[in-house]
């Protein structure tokens, strides 16, 4: 067993949430870069714009977005990791109001979604834990802004649809919400799974590197089809035009029941923002 | 081509929808609640924390400023959820409006009705935009946090006319 402190959990946090603010992850930026060179007019400003905003960020410490986000956490915690001091949870809530704070990041979290009032310090985080071998805990930061995460979309499909209904529920969602949702884009699908599942999965694809493929040759092929055919949709940058509405498609699949075909899309802005951090 | 707020208020026709601009002037944010409390004073008679008639309005609620700092991140958020409120806000003089994204056509028709206009900036540069703002307070609400209403002085906003009054 390793012991590991609630307070080393919430210092850890507490920097990620500031750094992955700052900082928009190399993969992201070089993505972003070679797709630019595709545009013209409008759709080249924005680009450019969003590259310069990349560089100000990352050199001023300003964050990329205003919109700081919903704390999504993955975490991949040891089972030989003991944590003494508290427990997981509230240490990475501690780390989370004191980097919204202490980095002056914005508080977007109401404490009633009825009701309304802003809890004042960004928590509470939504918090994925997978236990995993092994002696250390492994902190994922995805910071998701609510007008790409009011895009995202999840439907129960029969069977009998297949890829075909997967790719038709897919594009439609881009096609009724992808312009107000910040393109260019990252998609997140899940295939499979149930309700519940299905959404987790299908954000938890957008940690992947953008330079990744799906391990199953079939499903790399459709993360390449899928990305033709949203960028076919010619939304482009900013819903203004253009060939970028898409930097990439990242598909995950999961065993599902034999009644059911989940498909979720989790819809992430230009300003893909994650970061982890290994205890 | 340079803009000023107080220049387009008074005549919005000379830019035309697609045409790139950069907007100088006093402008006010106003996002989800701000506009709900918006509405709800108007409803009640109460005059409003700024003078609506002839003003513009960015829907934004930035991030806290960094000690030093003017402002810290403030780009736009999504019009569309302001939707709702905007015809209102129009038939009280309201005439430039700043966010992202698409409008419903209801508002498309307000927009033209009241010669007002729609500009738009990039989501996600708002380190980027808040280089543009010279002086930032908040003026009301300040209870609603991030969706506290700011008076911003900005100079040289780049901004696309996404609906003009024609």
């Amino acid at each position: 067993m390793r012991t590991i402190t609630a307070d080393t959990i919430s210092a850890a946090v507490e920097k990620l949430c500031a750094e992955t603010n700052f900082e928009l992850p190399n993969d992201v930026f070089e993505t972003l870069k070679n797709f630019a060179q595709k545009e013209n007019g409008i759709s080249k400003n924005i680009m450019n714009e969003i590259i310069e905003n990349a560089i100000i960020a990352r050199e001023e410490k300003i964050p990329l977005c205003q919109d700081t986000g919903t704390a999504n956490f993955f975490i991949n915690l040891g089972s030989d990791v003991k944590i003494s001091g508290g427990n997981i949870y509230d240490a990475v809530n501690k780390g989370v109001c004191a980097g919204y704070k202490n980095s002056y990041l914005r508080k977007s979290i109401v404490a009633d979604p009825l009701e309304r009032k802003n809890t004042g310090d960004n928590t509470p985080a939504n918090i994925y834990i997978d236990i995993v071998e092994g002696d250390k805990i492994e902190i994922w930061f995805l910071p998701k802004g609510g007008g790409s995460e009011n895009a995202s979309s999840l439907k129960m499909l029969e069977p009998s649809a297949g890829w075909n209904g997967v790719k038709d529920f897919v594009l439609s969602v881009i096609k009724d919400k992808g312009k107000n949702a910040c393109p260019p884009l990252v998609i997140g699908v899940a295939i499979g799974g149930d309700f519940a599942s299905a959404g987790k999965l299908a954000k938890k694809a957008l940690l992947r590197d953008l330079n990744s493929k799906n391990a199953t040759p079939f499903y790399a092929e459709k993360e390449r089809e899928l990305l033709e055919e949203i960028n076919n949709l010619g939304i482009g940058p900013m819903g203004m035009g253009g060939k970028t509405t898409a930097i990439s498609v990242l598909i995950e699949v999961k065993p599902a029941h034999i009644a059911s075909l989940p498909v979720a899309v989790s819809i992430q802005c230009h300003s893909c923002r994650r970061k982890k951090i290994i205890l | 081509m340079k803009i000023n707020v107080k220049d387009l208020v008074l005549n919005t026709s000379i830019i035309k929808a697609g045409q790139q601009i950069f907007l100088s002037g006093t402008i006010y944010t106003a996002r989800d609640a701000a506009h709900a409390k918006l509405i709800k004073m108007l409803e009640n008679g109460e005059k409003p924390p700024f003078e609506l008639k002839n003003s513009a309005i960015y829907y934004c609620g930035p991030s806290p400023a960094k000690p030093g700092a003017i402002i810290g991140a403030c780009g736009p958020t999504t019009s569309a959820r302001m939707d709702i409120f905007t015809p209102r806000m129009l038939e009280e003089g309201v005439k430039i409006l700043i966010g992202k994204g698409a409008r419903k056509d209801f508002v498309t028709d307000s927009i033209k009705k009241n010669k007002a206009i729609y500009l738009t900036a990039t989501g996600g540069v708002a380190a980027l935009l808040s280089k543009t703002v010279k002086q930032a307070e908040i003026i009301a609400f300040e209870d609603l946090g991030p969706e506290a209403i700011y008076k911003l002085e900005v100079e040289n906003m780049p901004l696309t006319v996404g609906i003009d009054c024609n």
